[in-house]
């Protein structure tokens, strides 16, 4: 039925990359608006537009024609992109698109989830994450999250920064004391923590919680950083803070970051990918994304027209 | 939300109805209002009846409990009633009420009273008040007890120097003294019962002696009980060791030879000892023996009761209040920490109390493991599906099984097959005794049996303090490239422990008042040996050392014990007092339980509360 579809409306989506890329003439952009949309809101596969500048870079993730169901509820529909290493990718939508889902999808954690089932292949610097020889407890040692809400564990703060480290089996106590504080440091916390590193995780206050749940993301040096709008129970300084990380940390990590905050997007990330219902829109460089989109629909969200 | 609802189309407007289709919306809101069921007032009654009804039940019945065992053992005081017909009686009063009196009971009566009895049911509308007067002196008159009715009194004094003798055997006793021996020699003796001054020292007396004697007795008993009970085990152990020998080598066999001249060597060790111990303890109660008081009763019958077989002997007419009190709590600790005598009717519930404990403890170590190992698979490994379900609804199916038919279970499977085998294996020599020790009632199976009555409590609510981890948990634990052993033992089990803890201490209650299923697999009236003592270490479970514990002993029981003392007694009247103290005592411990369960996970929660937001 949705492949259907699909091949019937692709001339229409082809056209409207092409206007795309033209660029300039205002006219095609706004009719693509009206075709491109609904077609998403009507359930078909539209061709997401690359900007060709992410074909340059080298890439840590790639995904491919990944869809995912929820039960009989398609929440990814073919979606294809490649994620650059050692730059901020930023993952923006409206509420409800699927970022988070994407975002699980990377280290697995949707195999958690009995109703899932998903079609496609990621590869993390060209080893499959979706193949049966998978070990997924070794996938997700090569990666951190941190998940929309804190969720630090019942336990010390010590403990919840080292918790990587001591499921790896590590018992040198110089060693987890010096992963600890630089875990904490370069979550910004280590200032606020150090005298009570003995305390219950959960002691702290929520934007800590969440800066502790970074600090134990980053303490077992993940080659990527999956963050889920890490920053939505923090301060703005606590959030200053987060960015300035992100910021240190690109370079040397790979980030994926989701977003809301069209400012914050902006500021910390290289390429910034448009989701739509469970579709990828737009993925371009931040620069390009918030200044001069491709598609009048990107404009129209990120300059919040709409969403 | 509340928008969608009024615009939902509404029904025509009823024709009685004046208002516009305009304010139809508005309307048809106020109507609804109107009916019984949107009030919910009637409800509100409901509700809340029910609830305070249950509560009134609750209430009542522990009420009742608790002021019938609270005030049991309070000293009361010794009336002496001189009947119209000439009879004397005197006792403690234990109840009194109003019944009706029908005329040919009145013909029955001796004459003298029969008019009193006609003028009193008049004056009581047909009624007459009677109190039942606990006259005790059993091995006198053969009674306990005697009804007697107010009319058909006509004198009723309370004697100062009466007393009350509780004794070792053949229950109370009420008299006044007449004379006291000391060592064999009298020392006053009494001019009637009003001669006060030679009573208060017949009491100076008693009180001055009692103690040493009764220290004899204790020490008697500990050579004739303790004593004399090792050697004998020690006599039994040779002699199973030589049956051991004889039944895996045969009588013709050295090992054989050896363990029967080591059994006649102990043999004539522990019959030289126990004359020595018999001779020691002999020895003690011939000097007891010079200790004794003569009491004359309210008909004036003498009797002679020997210190020894006193337990303690008051005026119950003549006591401060600091005497009562202190008289009352002595009788607490004694039914606290004295064995039971008298058919359990009199002294104290300690190896009952031991019992339980050792029986509840045994069944909480059984059951946890067992218990939270399900759960965990239920709720974290296995998938959800009918099977899954229908696991579920065994479990809770499990929990509504009569509890007579897991004890039926246990004395078949736990008693008779796993008992047995353990005997043939280990104890052959025992079983060749037919004196099984492992196969028949004992801790360890009733133990298990309530294990497995309260393993369905423990599933649940394990599952229920495992499906409360919130998931978030356990995704971070993954996200960190946790395994699902590590996830569950570093992060789900100590935040379900609060929930487990709770569920396992439920359990415990439940076990520890369950009776039904224990009087198949173990619970006995009297038990002679602890299920745990500290002072024997020799337990053990087949080759297992299992230091005091002794799990293949039968136990006593505070459930079982209120069920025996309540319906098995020969002597119910006098237990029941004993029935209200030892069910306040068990729901005392359940209680406590609760308590601590309470106090634990409130405890425990504490660590897992959020300080965030
Ligand atoms: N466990 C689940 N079971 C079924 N449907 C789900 C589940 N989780 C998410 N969904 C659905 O999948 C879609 C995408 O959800 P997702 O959480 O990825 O959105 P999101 O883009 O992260 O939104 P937000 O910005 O609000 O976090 C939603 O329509 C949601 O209802
Ligand atoms: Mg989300």
């Amino acid at each position: 039925m949705t492949e259907q579809l699909a091949t019937h409306t692709k001339p229409t989506a082809t056209d409207s990359q092409d206007a795309g890329v033209a660029i300039q003439p205002q006219p095609p952009a706004e009719t693509a608006k009206e075709g491109r949309l609904e077609a998403v809101a009507r359930g078909e596969v539209v061709p997401a537009i690359i900007d060709p500048a992410l074909e340059d870079e080298k890439h840590v993730l790639e995904i491919s024609n990944f869809n995912l169901w929820y039960g009989k509820k398609q929440a990814l529909l073919d979606i294809s992109m490649s994620v650059p290493r050692g730059k901020v990718t930023a993952m923006i939508g409206p509420s409800g698109c699927g970022k988070s889902t994407l975002l699980r999808c990377v280290n697995r954690m949707n195999d958690l989830i009995d109703t899932v089932r998903i079609k496609g292949d990621m590869l993390l610097n060209g080893d499959t994450i979706y193949a049966p020889t998978v070990d997924v407890i070794e996938l997700r040692k090569r990666m951190g999250m941190v998940f929309q809400k804190p969720n630090p564990f019942p336990m010390s703060i010590f403990e919840n920064v080292v918790y990587p480290l001591r499921i790896d089996g590590e018992r040198n106590k110089d060693v987890l004391e010096s992963v600890c504080e630089r875990s904490l440091r370069g979550a910004a916390l280590w200032d606020e923590v150090k005298d009570r590193l003995h305390e219950s995780g959960l002691s702290l206050s929520g934007g800590q919680q969440q800066r502790l749940c970074i600090a134990r993301a980053i303490a077992s040096e993940p080659e990527v950083l999956l963050l889920d709008e890490p920053c939505s129970a923090l301060d703005p300084i606590a959030t200053g803070k987060v960015e300035d990380l992100i910021h240190e940390l690109s370079g040397e990590y790979s980030v994926l970051i989701v977003t809301h905050n069209m400012q914050q997007a902006t500021r910390i990330s290289d390429y910034t990918a448009f989701m739509y219902l469970g579709q990828l829109i737009e993925y371009s460089p931040t620069a390009t994304m918030f200044t001069g989109p491709k598609l009048k629909e990107t404009e129209d969200y990120v300059t919040g027209r709409f969403g | 939300m509340t928008s969608s609802v009024a615009e939902i189309p509404t029904p025509p407007p009823a024709p009685s109805s004046p208002q516009g289709s305009a304010a139809s919306g508005r309307r048809r809101r106020l109507g609804a209002g109107n009916s019984l069921a949107a009030k919910g007032e009637p409800m509100v009654w409901l509700t809340g009846g029910a609830l305070a009804l249950a509560v009134a039940m609750i209430v009542c019945l522990l009420v009742y409990v608790f002021c019938q065992g609270i005030v049991t053992f309070w000293p009361v005081p010794l009336t002496h009633a001189k009947m119209g017909d000439g009879t004397v009686l005197m006792g403690e009063q234990t109840r009194a009420e109003w019944y009706r009196l029908d005329d040919t009971a009145i013909k029955q009566l001796p004459p003298e009273v029969q008019l009193a009895a006609q003028a009193a049911k008049k004056a009581g509308e047909g009624l007459v008040h009677r109190r039942l007067l606990r006259t005790g002196n059993f091995d006198l008159t053969g009674t306990h007890f005697h009804w007697i009715n107010d009319f058909a009194i006509e004198t009723e004094t309370t004697p100062r120097n009466a007393m009350v003798v509780e004794r070792l055997e053949k229950g109370r006793f009420y008299g006044t003294p007449k004379s006291i021996t000391i060592a064999g020699k009298n020392l006053v003796t009494a001019n009637g019962s009003e001669d006060n001054a030679a009573l208060d020292e017949i009491w100076q007396a008693f009180v001055e002696h009692h103690d040493t004697v009764v220290a004899r007795r204790d020490e008697i008993e500990h050579l004739e009980k303790h004593v004399l009970g090792i050697e004998s085990a020690r006599e039994t152990n040779a002699r199973l060791e030589m049956r051991g020998e004889e039944i895996v080598h045969g009588l013709e066999s050295e090992e054989y030879v050896k363990a029967e001249a080591h059994f006649q060597q102990v043999r004539a060790e522990v019959e030289k000892r126990t004359v020595e111990v018999r001779q020691a303890a002999e020895k003690l109660k011939a000097q007891n023996r010079g200790f004794l008081v003569t009491m004359t009763t309210a008909q004036g019958v003498e009797k002679n009761i020997d210190l020894a077989d006193i337990v303690r002997m008051y005026p119950a007419n003549n006591l401060s209040l600091t005497e009562k009190w202190s008289l009352y709590f002595s009788r607490w600790w004694e039914f606290f920490f004295a064995d039971p005598r008298e058919a359990n009717s009199e002294g104290g519930v300690w190896p009952a109390i031991i019992g339980t404990l050792t029986m509840t403890l045994a069944m909480a170590l059984a059951v946890v493991p067992f218990g939270v190992l399900a759960a965990l698979y239920l709720r974290e490994y296995a998938k959800s599906g009918p099977i899954t379900s229908a696991v579920r609804i065994a479990i809770n199916n499990l929990a509504g099984v009569p509890s007579i038919v897991f004890g039926v279970f246990g004395l078949g499977f736990f008693c008779y097959v796993m008992g047995a085998s353990i005997d043939e294996l280990f104890y052959p020599a025992n079983l060749a005794d037919n004196n099984p020790v492992y196969g028949k009632g004992a801790v360890i199976w009733a133990s298990l049996t309530l294990a497995l009555l309260t393993v369905p409590v423990v599933i649940v609510a394990a599952e229920e303090a495992l499906a409360a981890v919130p998931n978030s948990m356990r995704e971070g634990s993954y996200a960190c490239g946790g395994s699902k052993w590590q996830t569950i033992r570093r992060i789900v089990l100590p935040h379900a422990m609060p929930g487990i803890m709770t569920g396992t201490i439920l359990a415990m209650a439940r076990g520890a008042g369950e009776v039904a299923p224990l009087m198949l697999v173990g619970a006995v009236k009297l038990a002679p040996e602890l299920p745990f003592s500290m002072g024997d270490w020799s337990g053990s479970l087949g080759p297992i050392p299992t230091g005091p514990i002794h799990f293949d002993r039968s136990f006593m029981h505070l459930g079982f014990h209120i069920y025996d003392l309540g319906f098995q007694s020969q002597n119910s009247e006098a237990a029941k007092p004993m029935v209200f103290t030892t069910t306040l005592l068990l729901i005392a411990m359940v209680a406590g339980l609760n308590l601590m369960a309470i106090w634990l996970r409130a405890r425990l929660r504490k660590r897992f509360v959020s300080g965030g937001f």
